[in-house]
C-alpha cells in the first residue's frame, strides 16, 4: 500500500493535493482501493458544484457494493476528471493519478492527517 | 467513504435469508446430532420425529438469542488466508469474497481458463434405502424417477403455497441411494423440512460437515482434470462416485454454477487440503486461478442463474421465477403442487435488464415502464463479460424484448432495456 508524501488525508481516505491555499485535487488513497477492490463506475460531482468538508461528493462501485466518497475539503468544483467516468479502474492502477475534483475557492478543511499520521492511522484499521 | 459498509456488502449478497449468517459450530452440531437418522432406530415413533423436529428448527430460529454466533471453518480455510483470500462471513462460515488478483481477474480466468471455487459450505443430505426415492419424489417437483444411476438433476423444493424452500440438485447413485445437495444458507431449514415430511423406509442424514466440495470450472477444467485421471464423467449433468485422485476417495460429477464448463469435486472434509494441493499442482500449468464468492457471483448472474434468496424464496413460486421447466405437473403428487394449480397463471416473471444508462443496478431497485412499476430487481451489478445487467420479477403483461425501461437506483431513475436470458453463454 502507498501512501504518497506530500499529499493530506481524511480518517474517510480520501486525499487532498493542495496546489495553493485555496485550491486543491482530491481523490481516493490508495488504502481505500485496495479495499474496495475492482472499482467499475464512478459517479463525480459537476463543474460549478459546492462541495461542503465531511459531506458526500462523490460516489464509486466496485462489483460488490457502493461506497460513498466524503468532500475533505469545502469549496467549488472547478474540474472533474472525466477520464473516470469511463475507466474507473484507473482508480485502481494509480490511486493517487486518478484525481476526482480540482476544488477552488476553498474556505473550510475536514481533519486532516499528513502522511506520517494517516500511515499510523491505516496501521490501526 | 465507508469502508465498514463496503466490507458489510461485500459480505452479504448471496444469501438472504437471516438463519444462515449466525449459523455457529455448537448449534450445527446441537442440529447435525439430532438430526441424523441413520437406520430407523433413533426416532421410531413418528410423531416424537416430528416434534423433534419442530424442536430442531425452532433451536435455529433462536439460535442468534441465546448462542454465541461463531462462523464456522470450510477445511481449506487455511489455504484461503495462505493464499491472500479475503475473509467475510457468508452463510455462517468464513469464505474468500475474493483474492488479491481482484474479482474481475478471477471471473475471466473462469470465462477463459479454469478457476478453483471451495463450495463446501454448501450442504449434503443422502437418502438410502427403499422408500429413498419416494421421499425425493414427495419433496421435489422435478421428476426423479426417470433419473438414470450416475445422473444430477436439478430442482426447486417447494413449501405447501407453492413457494420455493431451497433449490438443490439430487445425485442418483443407485436405485436406493441418492445424495441432495442444498445451499449453505437453507441447510437447517431444509433438513428440518425433509424430516418433518419423512415417511416410510428411508434413512435420511445430513452429512454436511464431513464433505468438503471443490468446483473446478473454466473450458481448460477438463484438460487440465486429464492430467490427474482420465476418469472423467463425459455428459453435463453427470458423475463418477469413488474415483482414487491421488488416493483420495473422490466423487466428481460435471456441474457448476457458473455458465462454463467444469466440475464439482466431493471428498471427505479431511481429505480437503489434499484435493486442494493435488489440484493446485496440477493447475500450475493451466495458470489456475483461486476465485472467490465475488466473481461466483458475477459467473452465475451472467448465465442467469437464479440465487435463492434472489431470484426465489418461500413466496415465489418456480413458475414465477422462469424455474418452470423443473415442475412436473404431471407426476405423483409433490409438496406445493396444489397451490400451484390453484394459482394458476403466474402475473410475474424473471426478465433480464441491461442498464443502459449511467449506474449499477443492485437488488432491490424498483423497475418503471409508462410511469408505472412493473417490478423489482432481484440480483444486479456490473459484470465483467456483459457490463451492468441486473435480473428482476416482474409483471408478465409488460415484459416485451427490448422493451425501453428505467431502473430507480438510489432514487435516481437510470434508463435500461429488456434483454433475453441468459445474458451470457458459453461458446
Amino acid at each position: 500500500m502507498e501512501i504518497k508524501q506530500g499529499l493530506l488525508y481524511t480518517k474517510s481516505h480520501e486525499w487532498v493535493e493542495f496546489l495553493d491555499d485555496t485550491t486543491a485535487l482530491v481523490g481516493l488513497s490508495d488504502y481505500a482501493q485496495h479495499e474496495l477492490g475492482d472499482l467499475v463506475f464512478a459517479n463525480l460531482p459537476e463543474v460549478g458544484d459546492e462541495i461542503t468538508a465531511g459531506k458526500m461528493f462523490a460516489d464509486v462501485e466496485s462489483v460488490k457494493a457502493v461506497s460513498d466518497v466524503y468532500a475533505p475539503v469545502t469549496g467549488t468544483v472547478a474540474a472533474v476528471n472525466k477520464v473516470l467516468l469511463d475507466e474507473p479502474e484507473k482508480i485502481n492502477e494509480s490511486a493517487y493519478g486518478a484525481w476526482f475534483a480540482k476544488v477552488e475557492n476553498i474556505s473550510g478543511r475536514a481533519e486532516l492527517m499528513d502522511a506520517d499520521a494517516y500511515q499510523k492511522y491505516c496501521g490501526t484499521l | 467513504m465507508h469502508l465498514a459498509l463496503a466490507r458489510k456488502l461485500a459480505a452479504s449478497p448471496r444469501c438472504k435469508e437471516p438463519l444462515p449468517s449466525q449459523s455457529s459450530e455448537t448449534t450445527a452440531h446441537v442440529a447435525g446430532f439430532g438430526l441424523k437418522v441413520e437406520g430407523s432406530q433413533p426416532f421410531e415413533h413418528p410423531r416424537l420425529v416430528i416434534l423433534g423436529e419442530i424442536l430442531m428448527l425452532w433451536i435455529s430460529k433462536q439460535r442468534s438469542v441465546f448462542i454465541t454466533e461463531e462462523l464456522q471453518k470450510t477445511p481449506l480455510y487455511q489455504r484461503h488466508v495462505e493464499n491472500g483470500g479475503k475473509m467475510v462471513p457468508f452463510a455462517g462460515y468464513e469464505l474468500p469474497v475474493q483474492y488479491e488478483v481482484g474479482v474481475i481477474a478471477e471471473h475471466r480466468a473462469v470465462r477463459e481458463g479454469v478457476g478453483l471455487f471451495d463450495v463446501s459450505h454448501m450442504g449434503e443430505v443422502t437418502f438410502k434405502g427403499p422408500d429413498a426415492l419416494n421421499n425425493i419424489q414427495r419433496l421435489l417437483c422435478n421428476n426423479y424417477a426417470t433419473l438414470a444411476d450416475g445422473r444430477v438433476r436439478y430442482s426447486p423444493m417447494l413449501n405447501e403455497n407453492g413457494g420455493v424452500i431451497d433449490d438443490v440438485l439430487v445425485y442418483r447413485k443407485a436405485q436406493d441411494d441418492y445424495m441432495m445437495v442444498v445451499n449453505a444458507c437453507n441447510r437447517h431449514k431444509d433438513v428440518a423440512h425433509i424430516f418433518i415430511n419423512r415417511f416410510g423406509a428411508a434413512d435420511i442424514a445430513d452429512i454436511s460437515d464431513g464433505v468438503c466440495q471443490l468446483a473446478l470450472q473454466g473450458p481448460k477444467a477438463e484438460r487440465m482434470m486429464r492430467t490427474i485421471t482420465n476418469q472423467l464423467p463425459q455428459k453435463y449433468y453427470s458423475f463418477l462416485d469413488h474415483v482414487a485422485l491421488d488416493g483420495i476417495d473422490c466423487l466428481i460429477s460435471r456441474t457448476g454454477y457458473t455458465g462454463e464448463d467444469g466440475f464439482e469435486l466431493y471428498v471427505k472434509s479431511e481429505d480437503g487440503e489434499k484435493l486442494f494441493d493435488l489440484l493446485y499442482r496440477h493447475g500450475k500449468n493451466f495458470n489456475l486461478q483461486l476465485c472467490g464468492l465475488g466473481c461466483r457471483d458475477t459467473l452465475r448472474l451472467e448465465a442467469a442463474m437464479p440465487l435463492y434468496g434472489h431470484e426465489m424464496d418461500d413466496t415465489v413460486t418456480p413458475f414465477e421465477t422462469g424455474l418452470e421447466r423443473f415442475v412436473k405437473m404431471d407426476k405423483d403428487d409433490f409438496i406445493g403442487r396444489r397451490a400451484l394449480l390453484e394459482a394458476g397463471k403466474p402475473k410475474r416473471a424473471r426478465i433480464g435488464l441491461k442498464i443502459t444508462g449511467r449506474g449499477i443496478a443492485r437488488e432491490h431497485c424498483p423497475v418503471i415502464a409508462g410511469g408505472r412499476e412493473i417490478g423489482i430487481t432481484t440480483s444486479g451489478t456490473h459484470c465483467p463479460t456483459v457490463g451492468a445487467v441486473a435480473m428482476a420479477l416482474a409483471d408478465v403483461a409488460c415484459q416485451e424484448l427490448g422493451k425501453p425501461v428505467q431502473v430507480i437506483i438510489r432514487d435516481k431513475p437510470v434508463d435500461a432495456k429488456i434483454v433475453p436470458l441468459p445474458f451470457y453463454q458459453k461458446k
